[in-house]
Parts: C-alpha cells; sequence; structure tokens
C-alpha cells in the first residue's frame, strides 16, 4: 500500500459552499495511474462525511493533474460555516492521505529529488 | 510618448487583506517591477467594508493601502517608472486616493497622478436595476427565494477601466471590485496594446494573473513538500514577466526566500478554479487544459498555451446579506478520556443553552485532536476504515488515544439573545463541570453578526465603468465642490 501523497502533490480551496481539490501527480507514469486508481467514486467516499451533493473530477492531462469539486461540503461556506475548516484549506491534506495499491512501477512515480 | 515596451515585470505583494506588510515593499525593492499590484478584497470584504461606512462616510476602503504606499515614498522617488494598481479602493475608491494623496503631497509627490474606478457598487442601483430586470437570483441555485436587503452587491468589473486610467497617466490605479486577474491583464493591455479581442493573448494575461493574484501561494505557499521550502520566512512575493509576443514566466525576486518551480506554479493553477475548460474572468474565458509549465530552473517557470474564448455577456456579481449571529469557543480537556469527556461538555454548554429558554437553530461541536476538522475516509464508519483505525482509535503517539483535546462548540441564531447566552455557558463548567479542564482566561467568546454572502450576475451593459483621475496635490487638497 502507498498513500497518495508519495505520488502526488495537492492544493484545496473554496467557492462559496464548494470545495475544490488540484491534484498534480509528479510524473507521467503517476498521472495514469491515478486516472485508472483516483476516481471520482473513490473520492466522493473518502469524503463521505462531508456528504457531498456532486463530485466532478476534471481532466488537466498535459499537467499531469486533476480538480476534483466537492459540491456543497462546506457547512454554507466560509460565513455561514460553524466548522473550523470553513475553506476547504485542509481537504488537499486529508486526500493525499488515501491509501492507493502499491503500483507495478513506482519508482516512475516518485517525485524528483528537491533542488539543494 | 512613451517608448514601446518589449516586455513587462508585474509583482503581487499582496494576496489578500491582512496579507504580510512588509511584502510588498521588499518586492518593489528588489524586484525590478514595471507594476505593482495590491490584492485585497476577498469574498465578504466588501460587505465588512460596508459595515465600517456606514458608521464613517469617509471609511469603507482598505487603510493599509495608503499606509504602504507612505513607506514606499523613497521608492517611489527611486523608480519614477514604478506604478502600482490596486483593488484597495473596495467601496470608496476616491476615499482612498484622496487618503493616498495626503502622503504623497505632503512628501513632495503632488504631481502623481492618481485614478480611481468606480462603477462596480450596485448596492446603491438595486432597484433601479431590479426595475430593468435584473433578478439578482442565486448564480448556483437560481431556485432559491431571495434573502432580504444586501448589504453590499459589486459587479466584477474587468481590466479596460484599469487600462484606461494608466492610458491617461496615472501612476497609482484604485479600484472597487474588480475580478483579481484583471489587475495584471490591465497594465498589460496598456503596455502591449493587444486587441481585446485576441482571446489568446487576453488568455495568457489572465493566467499570469490568476497565479500571482495570491501572492506566495505560488512562491512556496500551501506547497504540499513544504519542508523542500528554503528560507521561508523571507519567502518573496511572484513576479509575472509578460512579452509582447505573449509569453509568460512566473519568478520571484533574486535573494527572496521561497521556491518558484513546477510544484509552486502548477499547484496555484488549480487553487480554486471550478472546470479548468472554462475559468471565467470579466475579460476573457480562459482555457486551462491546453496549458503547459516548463521548469527553467532558477526560480523560472515558463508557463505558455493558455487558450481563449469571449467572455459571458454577464458579470458576477457578490453579494450579502445580514443573517443572524453566530459565535464559538474554546476549552482544553485532559484525560485518559478526553475526547469523551469534551463531547459531554459540548452537549452539556448547548443542553444549558436550552435550558435558559435557547434553543439554538444550529450548533456543531468539534474535538480537535481526533481528527475532527481533517474530514478524510478516517471515520470508524467509513469506507475507508479498516486503513483509518488505528489512527482513529489510538491517536499518535504510543498507541495512546489522546489525552487532551481543544473542545470547540459553535453556534448561530437569527436571535442575538440566544447566542450571548450560549456565549455564557461555557465558564460556568469551571466548577459545574468534570474534572481535567483549562484554558478559561481570556475574553467570554461574543457574537458576530453574520454576513452571508450571495453570489448573482447582472448584464454587462448595465454596469458603466468610470475613471477618476487627479494629481495627488488636487485630491489632497479636498473634496471638490460641485458648482450648483
Amino acid at each position: 500500500m502507498i498513500h497518495l501523497k508519495d505520488i502526488a502533490h495537492g492544493r484545496s480551496g473554496d467557492k462559496g459552499d464548494h470545495a475544490n481539490i488540484g491534484v498534480i501527480a509528479y510524473t507521467r507514469a503517476g498521472h495514469a495511474f491515478l486516472a485508472r486508481e483516483l476516481t471520482r467514486e473513490k473520492v466522493a467516499d473518502w469524503f463521505h462525511a462531508l456528504a457531498p451533493s456532486a463530485v466532478v473530477r476534471y481532466e488537466l492531462p498535459l499537467l499531469f493533474a486533476f480538480n476534483f469539486v466537492l459540491r456543497d461540503v462546506l457547512g454554507g461556506g466560509a460565513s455561514d460555516s460553524l466548522r473550523t475548516d470553513t475553506q476547504g484549506k485542509v481537504l488537499a491534506t486529508a486526500l493525499l492521505e488515501m491509501p492507493l495499491p502499491t503500483p507495478e512501477y513506482l519508482a516512475a512515480m516518485l517525485p524528483p529529488a528537491e533542488r539543494g | 510618448m512613451s517608448r514601446a515596451v518589449e516586455s513587462l515585470r508585474i509583482g503581487n505583494g499582496a494576496g489578500f487583506w491582512g496579507d504580510n506588510l512588509d511584502a510588498p515593499i521588499r518586492l518593489a525593492e528588489a524586484g525590478g517591477l514595471d507594476f505593482l499590484t495590491l490584492e485585497y478584497l476577498a469574498e465578504l470584504t466588501l460587505s465588512i467594508l460596508a459595515h465600517q461606512r456606514r458608521r464613517d462616510p469617509a471609511a469603507g476602503y482598505v487603510p493599509d493601502f495608503p499606509d504602504t504606499v507612505a513607506r514606499m515614498i523613497p521608492l517611489l522617488k527611486a523608480q519614477p517608472n514604478l506604478r502600482i494598481v490596486t483593488n484597495a479602493g473596495g467601496l470608496n475608491p476616491e476615499a482612498c486616493a484622496r487618503a493616498t494623496a495626503k502622503h504623497l503631497a505632503g512628501a513632495g509627490l503632488g504631481a502623481v497622478k492618481i485614478a480611481w474606478v468606480t462603477g462596480d457598487d450596485l448596492q446603491p442601483r438595486l432597484a433601479e436595476l431590479r426595475g430593468a430586470g435584473e433578478a439578482f437570483g442565486h448564480f448556483d441555485a437560481p431556485e432559491r427565494g431571495l434573502p432580504g436587503e444586501f448589504t453590499s452587491a459589486n459587479a466584477y468589473l474587468g481590466a479596460k477601466p484599469i487600462c484606461g486610467a494608466l492610458d491617461q497617466g496615472a501612476r497609482i490605479v484604485i479600484t472597487g471590485r474588480v475580478a483579481d486577474a484583471s489587475l495584471t491583464v490591465g497594465p498589460v493591455m496598456h503596455a502591449f496594446r493587444w486587441a481585446w479581442d485576441d482571446w489568446d493573448k487576453l488568455a495568457t494575461a489572465s493566467l499570469a494573473g490568476h497565479l500571482i493574484e495570491c501572492g506566495a501561494q505560488v512562491t512556496g505557499g500551501l506547497r504540499t513538500r513544504w519542508r523542500g521550502v528554503p528560507d521561508f520566512a523571507r519567502i518573496g512575493y511572484p513576479i509575472a514577466v509578460l512579452s509582447r509576443a505573449g509569453e509568460c514566466l512566473i519568478t520571484k525576486a533574486v535573494g527572496s526566500g521561497g521556491v518558484v518551480d513546477r510544484e509552486s506554479v502548477s499547484g496555484q493553477l488549480l487553487y480554486e478554479i471550478g472546470d479548468p475548460a472554462r475559468y471565467h474572468t470579466p475579460d476573457v474565458t480562459l482555457d486551462m487544459t491546453s496549458v503547459e509549465i516548463e521548469d527553467l530552473g532558477r526560480d523560472i517557470v515558463k508557463v505558455s498555451g493558455a487558450k481563449g474564448i469571449p467572455p459571458p455577456e454577464t458579470l458576477k456579481v457578490s453579494c450579502a446579506f445580514a443573517n443572524g449571529y453566530a459565535a464559538k469557543g474554546d476549552l482544553v480537556v485532559c484525560g485518559a478520556d478526553a475526547a469523551d469527556k469534551a463531547r459531554a461538555c459540548g452537549e452539556m454548554i448547548l443542553e444549558r443553552t436550552k435550558l435558559g429558554g435557547y434553543p439554538l437553530a444550529r450548533s456543531e461541536i468539534e474535538l480537535l485532536g481526533t481528527e475532527a476538522a481533517l474530514p478524510g475516509g478516517f471515520t470508524a464508519d467509513g469506507p475507508f476504515a479498516a486503513y483509518a483505525a488505528p489512527a482513529q482509535a489510538l491517536g499518535a503517539a504510543g498507541g495512546m488515544p489522546p489525552r487532551e483535546v481543544v473542545l470547540r462548540v459553535s453556534a448561530w441564531d437569527k436571535d442575538k439573545a440566544a447566542v450571548e447566552r450560549f456565549c455564557r455557558e461555557f465558564s460556568p463548567l469551571i466548577t459545574a463541570g468534570p474534572p481535567g479542564i483549562t484554558g478559561y482566561a481570556g475574553a467570554r467568546p461574543k457574537p458576530r453578526p453574520v454576513l452571508s454572502y450571495w453570489p448573482s450576475k447582472v448584464s454587462r451593459a448595465r454596469v458603466p465603468a468610470r475613471v477618476d483621475l487627479k494629481s495627488a496635490e488636487e485630491l489632497a487638497a479636498g473634496p471638490q465642490r460641485e458648482a450648483a
């Protein structure tokens, strides 16, 4: 088992009561793997506690990226929400913890080394 | 006559009201900028400013901006070609311009021309616009019933009035609500004279604006691999370099902290977007799905391939309305059964508020430290529970459940008295609650008035923008009396 964060990075935010989570694979191989594994259904399940009214997966293949839009998950949005994370700031961090089956060619999906 | 420029450096020194106060100064000092942009207006900021303007007609703008200009006076003298574009005007761009002018006129910069852009504020025109057929229904849910009176209603203007102000010779342009990206598009259109229907070029400029509008979020802020961000405390704010031919680079000042690389730029590209093939701005609808990002090294990233199509005939409008009161309070709860105890205390606070005669319309109990704010698949009944069980049940350290959690209870009601009573039910737990609870020091929670957000739209043709321009000297002399 690996975690999504091993092969992708991400960022999340709000638009009214909706949240979006950008997920970007570090490599082309990782993107191909996520195209199969990181389905709309799986993301909706992962956030079932937030009861999204809809989850959409948009594709940005040239950037090895997906944009997930989760509708009506922020408790009314920035001002109305009574929750601590009123703006979906931690949703990317939460999604990157998702477990995934270990891919056959994991080495080809890992991020490039950080610059020194 | 200004000579034809071939490339333009636009730096953004503020991503919201409350951003780092030194960032614009550092960026302008080291960035070699043609334009400095400063973005201050989040979705509900104008409603907060409306509240302030009701108490003081000279208020209603972001005071950080004139303060920043005051600190930048030596820089403005040393860099005579540096110009500034900001949305700090909020609901009162003229007052913001006047406050800014006073600093300049008092420092020997009275000849500096300041422009202010108005026309976005639809609140005074609501009756007229409704009469003309504008319904102001909810952008996402047109079937939703309209709320009561809007406390603010502002259309998102585009880059044209900003470009127009610069064409007239403004060195500082102060707007109210404009699309964030338009703060960048305006200067680009002024400098390069691209056609307003050259959609791919407009898309490139809008993409550049989108990438820098949140300040340090594209230079290392929010980066997943945050440990790899060098010198995070001195993070540099972003610079977009655009060429007349339509190329775009994202970078930051040499020597500043942070990082601009493929990861930081692609993360920000996806920030707060919906359909990436249809990112709407008043200037152009941007298609990001054809965009490519190339890391050139040394904190320079090339962004190319943006495509544009004509924008919709309607402009987005941000409205707000007063909607009851909310409050929240925290307590620190300790013990081997901390999470259970904290929940019992939260329920006690709500029950006692009800016993006091105030059943609350909405409330929420969060146990921070038990992944309450991290809504992943970690809940015990979720489809990922098999993976999540160890984290949820055992806590991080040594297989023990958390022995210290923060209890946060929040409540909302139309009735302020109900929320006030809720606020008074935290401290009785000092004596009339379980042991092992602390954190009572500090002020009692207070009800805050809730301003709810109502996104809508309006026909573009009904929202003319207006540009005014004066020298700092003229502006500082005071409001002109209208001729009778």
